[in-house]
């Protein structure tokens, strides 16, 4: 990939903004007081973590850019998918998507 | 394990080698830095991919809310601080009670996952660069690694019967916002999802594990 001068900036504005936010707990705590405020801006903002992700997820198996990414990679992830419940170990999880994509490939699927 | 795999599977996606280094020190927040190497490698805008990684770690604000009381009121130590929260440091603090107790889980537990992240994710980075460089990342099936690493990230956040509705919903926005939205986009306004969790928990029938 080639690295311009926008890659720069998101990579600043990432940066900023999470220690923006990582300072802006503190100081609201000073302001309006942990406990039971905290917790449920916590419940509301986990569930915003667990519908991007759940988006992100579906989004990265199934296509590349707008076009669909074929089924090697969507298969990998099912793999994946089927091992994280299972519990299995996180870099276990990450290799067996991997290959089985790539096995796949290597069979000839797309 | 998480900084290894990060590192190299960064890298041997066609990130630049310091790429996953500089963000794991400046960004330090592991769910985002894969958002954003994943996201830009795979050409979606910068900005988008930035405001996707920013959307993941608004949770930092509840956490510094919950260990508000072990971070330095002034100087630099605040702001090292700060830097030094994630969800770990905030899980080893809030269960303990005695100040001391909080102020030294908070230190120990930031301090030494700073390390070992960075650690991690530079040997991971070496490990792509040199072992991986060589080889199309797409007969490695590397293009798998990305959604798996965040499906391992999701999965175990699935607590109660709302969650699951919310990650259902957000993907399914996510799907449907693909053709008509820029590369990226979708999976931010897959956050419209959360709604789908909290709409029908104020009937009553959520929340349930």
């Amino acid at each position: 990939m080639t690295w311009g001068t926008e890659h720069w900036v998101g990579l600043g504005v990432l940066a900023v903004a999470t220690f923006a936010l990582r300072l802006l707990g503190p100081w609201l705590a000073a302001r309006v007081g942990g406990g039971a405020r905290a917790e449920s801006t916590d419940a509301l903002l986990a569930g915003l973590a667990v519908a991007v992700l759940a988006g992100l997820v579906v989004t990265q198996a199934l296509f590349d850019g707008r076009e669909a990414a074929g089924w090697a990679r969507p298969l990998g992830v099912v793999v994946a998918g089927v091992l994280v419940w299972r519990r299995a170990p996180f870099l276990a999880v990450v290799l067996a998507a991997a290959a089985t994509t790539a096995l796949l490939r290597l069979l000839g699927l797309p | 394990m998480v900084g290894l795999s990060f590192g190299a599977v960064a890298v041997a996606s066609g990130a630049p080698l310091w790429l996953p280094v500089l963000l794991s020190v400046v960004v330090f927040a592991g769910a985002s830095q894969f958002v954003f190497v994943a996201l830009v490698t795979g050409g979606s805008s910068p900005l988008v991919a930035a405001l996707t990684g920013t959307v993941l770690n608004a949770r930092m604000v509840p956490l510094g809310m919950g260990v508000a009381d072990v971070v330095p009121r002034t100087g630099w130590r605040r702001l090292l601080a700060a830097h030094l929260l994630t969800d770990e440091s905030a899980a080893f603090t809030l269960p303990r009670r005695d100040p001391e107790e909080r102020r030294a889980a908070f230190w120990l537990t930031g301090v030494l996952l700073f390390a070992l992240w960075n650690l991690g994710v530079l040997v991971g980075a070496g490990l792509g660069g040199t072992v991986l460089a060589s080889v199309d990342p797409s007969d490695l099936g590397l293009d798998a690694a990305f959604p798996a690493v965040l499906l391992a990230l999701l999965v175990p956040a699935l607590r109660t019967r709302a969650d699951r509705r919310t990650a259902v919903a957000g993907a399914v926005v996510a799907v449907a916002a693909v053709p008509v939205l820029p590369v990226g986009l979708p999976a931010v306004v897959a956050a419209l999802g959360v709604l789908a969790g909290r709409a029908r928990r104020r009937g009553g029938d959520g929340g349930a594990p």
